[in-house]
C-alpha cells in the first residue's frame, strides 16, 4: 500500500497531540479518522479486484463517492437541528432542492465555475429556511413535523407547475447549448460544463494497481473538502455554547425559559443553519451532475435524510455521516444484484437448494433493497435507537468486558 | 427597608373562580418574605403572576422601579427574578455542569447570542464560576453525572444553585422541601440559610411546611381565597386567630 | 350552484377516504397513544385484498373446446373459471363482477388478522417509548409492507372495477330539479360516499353505546383511571387496532375501483392523511371526519378551472395551504384537546 498512498494528493497530516484546530483529543481523533477515510475512499471502497465475483461491492466510482459525502452534508445538518433540539423537521428536502435551483441557475446565468454556485446554494437555501422556520417553530412536537413537511410539498407542487419557469416543471433544469454564462465564454453552440477555475469536475486520475483500478476525482476532492469543513464545523458547534443551549432546548424549554433564555430563537438559528447545509448538499449535486428536476424536493426525500440520521444515531457526530453511507451504498449496491448474480453465487450448492436460495436472497435485494432498508431500520429502531454508532459501542464495551474479564480472572 | 417586589390589587379570575382578589404585597429588599395559606388559596396563580406565565386581569407588579406585567418569563428573569419550581425543573438529559454553564451564559450574554465556534469549556470564567456554585451547594463531585440520574434531592439542590449562580435580585420558592424526607429538609433550610446569610439574596418563598416557613422567614403573608389575610412578622402569625381559621382542620398551626 | 353541487360531491369521495382513515389513525393514537406511519399501508392492504379477491374469483382452468378453433384450426383452448362451474354460468359471472363489494367480506377478517399481528407483535411494545420512535418504526414497517406488495403485485397499477350494476353515472341534477345533464357523477363514488359514511356512523354509534366502546372513550380520556378500575383496557386495545386495520382496509377496498391500487398508495394517503390529523385535531374523532371531508371537498373547489386560472397550482398546495393557516390560528387544529402531542 506504501506505493499508493504516496500518490493520494493529500499527503497524511500529524497525529494530533492537543487542540487540532482547536478540537479536544477524542474530536481530534474523529476528526482525523473521518479525513483519512474520506481521502483514501477512492482505495477503501474498492477492495476487490476487477473482474472477480465481488467487484459489484465496490464503491469506490466517482458518481457513488460523491453521493456519499454530499448526503452525508445533508446528514449532517439535519442532526444539528433533530439530533440537538429534538425538533423533527419533515421537509428538509427543500431547502436541498432550493440549494440545486440557485447553484442551477448561477451556473447557466453567472458563471459555470461551482463556487459561487455553491454559494449561492447556501445563501438561497439559508434565507428560505429562515421563513418557514420563522413559521413552522410557532408549533411544537408532532405539529412542527406537519408544518415542515406542509411547506416542503407545496415547494414541490409548485416546482412541479406554476413555477415552472423558475424550475423548468416536470424535466427540471440542465445546462443547455443556449446558455450562455456571464463570466464563462463559451463557444456558440456547445453546453457548458461546472468547472473549478477551469478545471473541470468530472475529470478523474485513474492509477490501476494489478487487477484493481482506482479512480480519483477531481469533484469527489471537491465534495469531500466540503463535507470535511462541514463536519468540522458541525464538532465545533455541538462543542460550543450554542450547541449545549440546543441540547437544553431538547431537554427542557420551560427551564432555559426562566433561565433568561429564549428556545424558539435558538432553535430557529439551528433550523436556518441546517437548512444551509441541506443547501450546500443541493449546490454540490448540481456542480456534479448538472441537472435538478422537482422530485428532489418530494417528501421521500425528506424521510430519507431523517431515516439516514436516525440509522447512524442521531445526535452523535459521526452517525448521520455513517447512515448517509449505509443507506446510499444499499440503494447502489444491493439494487444492482439480480437474480444472475445471486445464481453465480449460490452455484456451489445442488441445483434445487440452488433456486431455493436464489429466490429467498432476491427478497432482498435487486429492486427490492427498499424491503431490506425497511427491515433494517425497524430492527435499528427497535434494537438500537442509538443508531450504529450506539451498535459499535455496544460491541466495543462487549469486547472490553471480556478482555478484561479474561485478563482478571476473579473479583 | 425598600421594597423590591410590589404587587398592587392584582386580580386574576379563571372564569368563574376569583384566584386572586385584590392581592398587595411588598417584598422588602434583602428579607425573606414567606407566602402561606391553605389549598386553593392562590399562591401558585400569585408566583405565576410573578414570573410572567400569567397575565394578571388588573393590577400592577413593580419589580425594582419596573412592571413586569406583559413580559415574558425570559425577560423576567433577565431583570434579576429566579424561579424554583416544586418538582424540580432542570436539563434532565444534560450534566450536571452542563445545567450550571447555562444559567451562567445567560446571565452573561442575555436572552439568546450566538456563539457556535468556541468550545464551552473554552470559557474559563464561566466554568469556574459554575464550579464555585456547585461547591457550596456540595455537589461538586458530581459534575459529570446526567443530571436525572440524581436523587430527587440532588435534582433540587441543582436547581437552587442554577437559580443562584445567576445572582438574582429575588430568589422565588415554590415549595422548596415538597415530598423531601425529613433529613433532606433540614438540609435545605441550612442552605437557605446560609445563601441568606452569606449572599444576602431577596427571597420569596411559598411553603406548606411551618418547620421551614417559621425557619426562615422574616415576614409572612397569609392568603386565603385568593385574598390576603395578614401579614405579619412570624411570632405573630403563630397564634393569629384569623390564620387559625384559614387552616381550620389542617392540624399544623 | 349546480357547479358548486358539482364540486361538493366531487370533494364527497376523497373527503370519505380521508376521513376513514384518518378515523383509524384517529382511533389508534386515541387508544394507544400510538402514532401509526403504517396506517396508509393498512389501507392499501386493504385495495389489494381486492385485487387478490379477484384473482381468486377468477381463477380458471384450460379446457379444449372442439367447437372453437384458432386460425390454424386447431381446437382452441378456453379457460373455464371455477366459479362458473360451481354455480352456473350465469350466477359465476355475477359473482366474479362483484368482486370488489364481496372483499368487504372478505378484507375483514384478513384486516383484522393483520391488525392483531402489528399491534401484538410490535406496537405492543413501543407504547412506552417517545412517539419519535413510534413514528420511526411504523415508517419502517410502512415501507416493509409497501414492498411485500410490489414484490407480490408488481410495481404498476392493478385495475378492478367496479359491478357492471354500479359503474354508471348518476344524474344528479335531474334529481335536484336542475334538468338534464347539468351535474353527473359516477355512481360508484356515490357508493362510496354512503358506504363510508354508514362505517363513520357504525363506529360512532359502536362507541357511543356499547359498553366496549364506553370503556375504550373512557380510557381515550384517561387511561390510567381506567385501568385503576381493574379493566383489562390492553386487550380492549388490541380490539381497537384490529378495528381501525378493519376500517383502513375497508376504505381501501372500496377505493380500489376509483384508483387502481398500487404499492405506493399507502405512503401517498399517509402524508395526506396525517395532515387531516392535525387540521381536525390530534385524538379527536369528530375533528377527523369533520377536516377529512373538509378538506376533500376544498381541494374539489381549488381544482375548478375558473380558480386554478386565477391562482395557478393552486389545486396542487390547497390541503398542505389550509393545514399551515389552521395550524397557525388554532395551535391544536380545529378540535384538538390541550397538550397532546406537544412534547
Amino acid at each position: 500500500m506504501t506505493d499508493q498512498t504516496t500518490q493520494t494528493p493529500l499527503a497524511k497530516p500529524a497525529p494530533a497531540k492537543s487542540g487540532l484546530f482547536g478540537l479536544e483529543g477524542k474530536d481530534a481523533t474523529l476528526l482525523l479518522v473521518v479525513f483519512a477515510l474520506v481521502v483514501f475512499a477512492p482505495f477503501i471502497l474498492n477492495p476487490f479486484p476487477e473482474g472477480s465475483g465481488m467487484a459489484q461491492f465496490n464503491a469506490g466510482y466517482p458518481d457513488l463517492m460523491q453521493r456519499f459525502v454530499i448526503f452525508g452534508i445533508f446528514a449532517i445538518g439535519f442532526n444539528i437541528l433533530f439530533g440537538l433540539t429534538g425538533y423533527l423537521s419533515f421537509g428538509h428536502a427543500a431547502f436541498l432542492g432550493v440549494g440545486s435551483y440557485a447553484a442551477m441557475w448561477s451556473m447557466k446565468l453567472f458563471t459555470l465555475n461551482v463556487i459561487p454556485g455553491i454559494f449561492f446554494a447556501i445563501i438561497v437555501a439559508g434565507l428560505f429556511a429562515a421563513a418557514v422556520g420563522y413559521i413552522s417553530l410557532r408549533r411544537s412536537g408532532i405539529y412542527f413535523s406537519i408544518l415542515t413537511l406542509a411547506f416542503a410539498q407545496m415547494s414541490y407542487a409548485l416546482a412541479y407547475s406554476v413555477l415552472t419557469p423558475l424550475t423548468g416543471g416536470e424535466t427540471g433544469l440542465q445546462i443547455k447549448n443556449t446558455d450562455n454564462p456571464l463570466l464563462s465564454s463559451i463557444p456558440e453552440g456547445e453546453i457548458g460544463r461546472a468547472n473549478l477555475f477551469g478545471a473541470q469536475m468530472g475529470s478523474s486520475y485513474e492509477m490501476s494497481v494489478g487487477s484493481w483500478l482506482f479512480t480519483f476525482n477531481l469533484g469527489y476532492y471537491i465534495a469531500a473538502l466540503f463535507m470535511l469543513i462541514a463536519f468540522y464545523l458541525s464538532i465545533r458547534i455541538f462543542r460550543s455554547p450554542f450547541g449545549m443551549m440546543l441540547r437544553a432546548v431538547k431537554s427542557n424549554q420551560q427551564r432555559m425559559n426562566y433561565t433568561g433564555l429564549t428556545p424558539k430563537t435558538y432553535t430557529l438559528y439551528a433550523f436556518i443553519i441546517s437548512g444551509m447545509y441541506a443547501g450546500l448538499a443541493g449546490g454540490l449535486m448540481v456542480a456534479m451532475d448538472t441537472q435538478v428536476g422537482p422530485e428532489r424536493m418530494f417528501w421521500t426525500a425528506s424521510g430519507e435524510v431523517v431515516i439516514m440520521a436516525i440509522l447512524g444515531g442521531a445526535g452523535t457526530l459521526i452517525g448521520p455521516v455513517l447512515g448517509a453511507g449505509a443507506i446510499k451504498y444499499m440503494e447502489n449496491i444491493l439494487s444492482k444484484i439480480n437474480k444472475d448474480v445471486l445464481h453465480q453465487w449460490f452455484a456451489f450448492l445442488p441445483e434445487g437448494m440452488e433456486n431455493v436460495m436464489v429466490e429467498v436472497a432476491n427478497i432482498f435485494v435487486g429492486k427490492q433493497w427498499h424491503f431490506t432498508l425497511g427491515i433494517v431500520f425497524m430492527l435499528v429502531v427497535i434494537f438500537l435507537p442509538g443508531g450504529l454508532v450506539e451498535g459499535a459501542q455496544r460491541v466495543t464495551a462487549r469486547f472490553r468486558r471480556k478482555k478484561s474479564t479474561s485478563n482478571t480472572p476473579a473479583e | 427597608m425598600s421594597s423590591i417586589l410590589s404587587v398592587k390589587g392584582v386580580n386574576k379570575r379563571f372564569g368563574g373562580l376569583q384566584a386572586l382578589g385584590d392581592v398587595n404585597l411588598d417584598v422588602a429588599e434583602n428579607s425573606c418574605h414567606a407566602i402561606i395559606g391553605p389549598n386553593g388559596a392562590g399562591k401558585s396563580t400569585l408566583l405565576n403572576v410573578l414570573v410572567g406565565k400569567l397575565i394578571p386581569d388588573s393590577g400592577s407588579v413593580v419589580f425594582d422601579g419596573q412592571s413586569v406585567l406583559g413580559r415574558q418569563p425570559h425577560e423576567i428573569n433577565q431583570m434579576g427574578i429566579s424561579r424554583v419550581f416544586q418538582t424540580p425543573e432542570i436539563f434532565a438529559d444534560l450534566s450536571v455542569m452542563e445545567n450550571m454553564l447555562i444559567p451562567c451564559f445567560a446571565k452573561r450574554d442575555g436572552a439568546f447570542k450566538m456563539k457556535a465556534i468556541g468550545a464551552v469549556f473554552g470559557e474559563r470564567d464561566m466554568v469556574q464560576k459554575a464550579e464555585e456554585m456547585l461547591a457550596e451547594v456540595g455537589m461538586l463531585e458530581k459534575r459529570d453525572m446526567v443530571a436525572s440520574s440524581m436523587s430527587r434531592g440532588d435534582k433540587r439542590r441543582l436547581e437552587m444553585a442554577m437559580c443562584l449562580v445567576q445572582d438574582p435580585r429575588l430568589l422565588l420558592l415554590d415549595e422548596p422541601t415538597a415530598g423531601m424526607a425529613r433529613a433532606d429538609t433540614e438540609n435545605t433550610i441550612e442552605l437557605l440559610k446560609t445563601i441568606r446569610r452569606e449572599r444576602g439574596i431577596t427571597m420569596a418563598i411559598i411553603e406548606h411546611d411551618m418547620n421551614v416557613v417559621f425557619s426562615l422567614a422574616e415576614r409572612i403573608t397569609v392568603l386565603a381565597q385568593g385574598t390576603p389575610l395578614v401579614e405579619d412578622i412570624p411570632d405573630n402569625i403563630k397564634g393569629h386567630p384569623k390564620v387559625r381559621e384559614a387552616y381550620l382542620g389542617e392540624a399544623q398551626v | 350552484m349546480d357547479q358548486i353541487i358539482v364540486q361538493i360531491l366531487n370533494g364527497l369521495d376523497k373527503g370519505s377516504a380521508y376521513a376513514l382513515i384518518a378515523l383509524g389513525l384517529t382511533l389508534i393514537f386515541g387508544t394507544l397513544g400510538v402514532v401509526n406511519f403504517a396506517h396508509g399501508a393498512l389501507f392499501m392492504m386493504g385495495a389489494f385484498c381486492s385485487v387478490v379477491l379477484s384473482r381468486i374469483l377468477s381463477s380458471s382452468y384450460k379446457v379444449v373446446d372442439e367447437s372453437q378453433t384458432d386460425f390454424l384450426g386447431n381446437p382452441l383452448q378456453v379457460d373455464v373459471f371455477y366459479v362458473q362451474d360451481w354455480f352456473g354460468d350465469a350466477a359465476g359471472a355475477t359473482i366474479m363482477d362483484w368482486a370488489v363489494p364481496l372483499a368487504i367480506l372478505f378484507s375483514i377478517p384478513v384486516m383484522i388478522f393483520i391488525g392483531f399481528a402489528m399491534e401484538r407483535g410490535l406496537i405492543k411494545h413501543f407504547y412506552k417509548r417517545p412517539h419519535a420512535d413510534q413514528i420511526l418504526v411504523t415508517f419502517g414497517l410502512a415501507i416493509v409492507l409497501g414492498e411485500v406488495i410490489k414484490y407480490y403485485f408488481g410495481a404498476n397499477p392493478i385495475q378492478s372495477p367496479a359491478p357492471e350494476a354500479l359503474s354508471g353515472r348518476v344524474d344528479f341534477g335531474q334529481w335536484l330539479g336542475y334538468g338534464p345533464n347539468t351535474i353527473i357523477y359516477p355512481m360508484w363514488r356515490l357508493v362510496y360516499f354512503f358506504f363510508s359514511a354508514a362505517i363513520i356512523a357504525g363506529v360512532f354509534a359502536f362507541l357511543q353505546f356499547t359498553t366496549f366502546g364506553m370503556v375504550v372513550r373512557a380510557g381515550m380520556a384517561d387511561r390510567e383511571t381506567v385501568g385503576l378500575l381493574g379493566i383489562d383496557i390492553d386487550k380492549r386495545f388490541t380490539f381497537m387496532f384490529g378495528l381501525a386495520a378493519a376500517v383502513a382496509g375497508m376504505a381501501g377496498v372500496m377505493y380500489a375501483p376509483i384508483v387502481s391500487p398500487t404499492y405506493t398508495m399507502g405512503m401517498d394517503w399517509l402524508v395526506l392523511s396525517f395532515v387531516v390529523v392535525v387540521v381536525g385535531g390530534m385524538g379527536s374523532l369528530p375533528g377527523a371526519v369533520l377536516a377529512g371531508f373538509m378538506l376533500g371537498i376544498i381541494e374539489s373547489f381549488a381544482s375548478m378551472p375558473a380558480v386554478v386560472d386565477l391562482l395557478p397550482g393552486i389545486n396542487q398546495i390547497i390541503i398542505y395551504l389550509v393545514a399551515i393557516v389552521i395550524l397557525l390560528t388554532r395551535p391544536r387544529g380545529l378540535m384538538g384537546r390541550k397538550g397532546v402531542m406537544e412534547d
